[in-house]
């Protein structure tokens, strides 16, 4: 029995988006314990054994928080942000294939698929920044625009280094040609266009040390300052859905994808533990970095990474010219 | 004196915007009105007196044998400069003697206090710097680790961390305790080690150095003429410390190198209170090496609030705290309190600064600068 393709997405997408919101869950509390060990602290502990309930409880204080809205506020644009917000998070899922034929649409244009709607965050944070009409907030906006804006470019940039070498910008085939060697282990290419991949995919989240949006100790919480409740609660459920995301690509478009020793049907959770190394990394420069400042922020992107990645690729189609037999 | 409104912008709006006293970096309580002109600040308006205490009142009501405890509440993460600034001062008008083994002592409490007062520096910038959920945060907890190692040893010699009435005109009031010594060389050891570790995150660490290099500048004229003092002045090239220019509580005999640098900037602020924390390692191993006998004060202990009774007379007593000049100006007219008391609190003379460097620079700067002057607004508001 074949079930219509429009019942078997509604399915598939469903399935993505339950399991997505639980790893989502618990890759918060992974991010708290490797944040603790690394400063010699314990992380949560006291809500199940290893504090493994932990994000169930947050979730749980978060639905019972008030929800306020400042009496200044624009309501249908603060009310509205946080879910603009999430959606483009959620919806670059979509064409990540987690294993040979399991995923929601394997697109021909996957990455580019995933590169734009990516960047669509930017509207939602600045609904979220403009709506708040808090001072703090309006200025988290601006600069939001300002980084993410600049940031993609180059972000882009070191993810077609593997979509060249692939030949290809649908996932699964970006997959399939990694099936001998990982892209990150393409010499000198490869392991350049990672580390700027990793450099502007920190950026394009606005972690620390590009997390200036946020900025606490400058702008109290950025654009999320008037938030509370649940709609804070999704603001973070999506940020934590980029990332997670951008360890997804990155895993997929350097780290082989679903490739790993044993049988098939293991694919996912090497595609998953892929994916959580790279969350591992984003973290780890999270937890040791301090922040640079706006206009730093700005210059290392127009003036180092830009051209840089942009050099990258033509280095990448001169290689991939070079090694064409009969070219 | 540079003129305050020199910078003068044309163009955008004018976005006039609260920094406390209720912000993540206010140090306390410390509240600046910044007037932007997008991210740029043009205007400072600092309000400071949240935290205000009658501190000077209070004294006039209080025994000589009372008021070292309050004066700790002063500059409460260095509470022994103040209590020390204070006795000092009593001491000076009574003329009384104050025996070896006590001035050794005062400057072993001191030293560590500057340890663990620059422990705390360091992490709380650092974290103004990299955020609470982020690198800052770490090197935050890293130094709060090593500060409550000094904290340690101070219960131990006295039973409280943070305030401690420590001091007594005549001497101190309490001798170490026995085995204090070695556990205090291991402290200072492990917190040299850990010294290591932070130079090792920080120092060669690009973000940390485009964050703090060229920042908040104080040229050296300007230093001089507001008046700042410790590392700030001596980040600024003066070559300025009361421990060694007018040396009290035998610093003489103790040898130790007062860094200077000449840049000015955050990162030079930085660098000369890195050497501090090894000078001070430094001074407190000569201290344990050469702590003589004898007793611990010139006086009995505390028994009854008339105890102690300063003639008439006035003096001016000041030291050199982790924040810089800590003094104390005592009015007594012989009777067991003092007639009249003011504090000079070296947070607040280094607070008057920033007027004068924070038009000019960015949002993220205000608050990378207001770490690198470390004020405790316990002493700037009293």
């Amino acid at each position: 029995m074949t079930l219509p393709p429009i019942v078997m997405a509604t399915i598939m997408s469903a399935g993505v988006l339950g399991a997505l919101v639980g790893i989502l869950a618990y890759v918060t509390l992974l991010e708290r314990k490797f944040a603790a060990r690394l400063q010699s602290r314990i992380g949560p502990y006291r809500v199940g054994p290893h504090g493994l309930l932990q994000p169930i409880a947050d979730g749980v204080k978060l639905m019972l928080k008030e929800n306020l809205i400042p009496a200044s506020a624009d309501r249908p644009i603060f009310n509205l942000a946080p879910v603009v917000f999430l959606v483009p998070c959620l919806l670059i899922f979509a064409t990540i294939p987690f294993a040979p034929g399991i995923g929601v649409a394997d697109l021909n244009t996957g990455v580019l698929f995933f590169l734009a709607v990516s960047s669509l965050e930017i509207v939602g944070l600045f609904m979220a920044g403009w709506g708040s009409n808090n001072k703090y907030a309006l200025l988290s906006a601006m600069r939001a625009v300002n980084q993410i804006i600049s940031y993609d470019l180059p972000f882009i940039m070191a993810a077609l280094v593997p979509v060249m070498l692939a030949g290809s910008l649908r996932m699964s085939d970006i997959a399939a040609a990694q099936s001998g060697l990982w892209f990150i282990a393409y010499p000198v290419l490869g392991q350049l266009s990672f580390f700027a991949f990793i450099i502007a995919g920190v950026a394009a989240e606005n972690r620390v040390p590009f997390d200036i949006l946020e900025a606490e100790s400058e702008l109290v919480a950025g654009f999320r300052v008037e938030y509370s409740g649940m709609k804070f609660a999704l603001i973070q459920l999506a940020e934590y859905a980029h990332v997670l995301g951008t360890s997804f690509l990155g895993a997929l478009l350097f780290l082989g994808a679903w490739s790993g020793p044993g049988p098939i049907w293991l694919g996912p959770v090497w595609f998953l533990l892929k994916a959580l190394a790279v969350f591992i990394v984003l973290t780890w420069i999270r937890w040791s970095f301090v922040r640079i400042r706006v206009d730093q922020i700005l210059r290392v992107s127009w003036k180092l990474m830009l051209p840089a990645t942009l050099l990258l690729l033509l280095a990448t189609a001169a290689v991939i010219v070079w090694r064409t037999p009969g070219a | 004196m540079p003129d305050l409104r020199a910078i003068d912008y044309t163009g955008s709006e004018r976005l006039t915007m609260n920094m406390g006293p209720q912000h993540p970096s206010a140090h306390g309580v410390f509240r600046a009105i910044l007037t932007l002109e997008g991210e740029t600040v043009v205007g400072v308006d600092a309000v400071i007196g949240y935290l205000h205490r009658c501190h000077e009142k209070l004294a006039e009501t209080l025994a000589y044998v009372q008021y070292p405890t309050i004066a700790s509440k002063t500059d409460y993460v260095a509470a022994m400069s103040s209590e020390l600034a204070y006795v000092m001062a009593a001491e000076r008008i009574a003329q009384i003697e104050v025996p070896r083994r006590a001035q050794y002592l005062r400057v072993l409490v001191g030293e560590l206090q500057r340890i663990a007062s620059h422990c705390l520096w360091l992490g709380t910038w650092c974290m103004d710097m990299g955020g609470a959920l982020g690198g800052g945060a770490t090197i935050f907890l890293y130094c709060i680790r090593e500060r409550e190692l000094v904290l340690d040893l101070f219960e131990a010699l006295v039973g409280a961390r943070l305030l401690y009435g420590f001091h007594q005109v005549g001497g101190v009031r309490y001798d170490v305790p026995a085995g204090w010594s070695e556990e205090c060389r291991d402290t200072v050891t492990r917190i040299e080690a850990r010294l290591i570790e932070y130079e090792a995150m920080l120092d060669d660490n690009p973000f940390f150095t485009m964050r703090t290099r060229g920042v908040g500048v104080i040229p050296t004229a300007l230093a001089l003429e507001v008046g700042v003092s410790g590392p700030l002045l001596r980040g600024s090239g003066v070559n300025f410390d009361l421990r060694r220019a007018q040396p009290y509580s035998s610093y003489e005999e103790f040898e130790f190198r007062v860094p200077v640098e000449t840049a000015g900037d955050c990162h030079a602020r930085y660098l000369v209170r890195m050497v501090e924390f090894r000078e001070s390692i430094r001074i407190v191993r000569q201290v344990l090496d050469g702590l003589p006998e004898g007793p611990i004060s010139s006086r009995p202990g505390v028994k009854s609030l008339a105890q102690v009774k300063v003639p008439k007379g006035e003096a001016y007593a000041r030291v050199e705290g982790p924040r810089g000049e800590v003094g104390c100006y005592l009015v007594a007219d012989g009777s067991n309190k003092p007639y009249r008391m003011k504090w000079r609190g070296a947070s607040f003379s280094n607070l008057a600064i920033l007027p004068h460097i924070l038009p000019g620079c960015s949002v993220a700067d205000v608050v990378a600068i207001m770490g690198s002057v470390d004020p405790v607004f316990g002493e700037v508001d009293r």
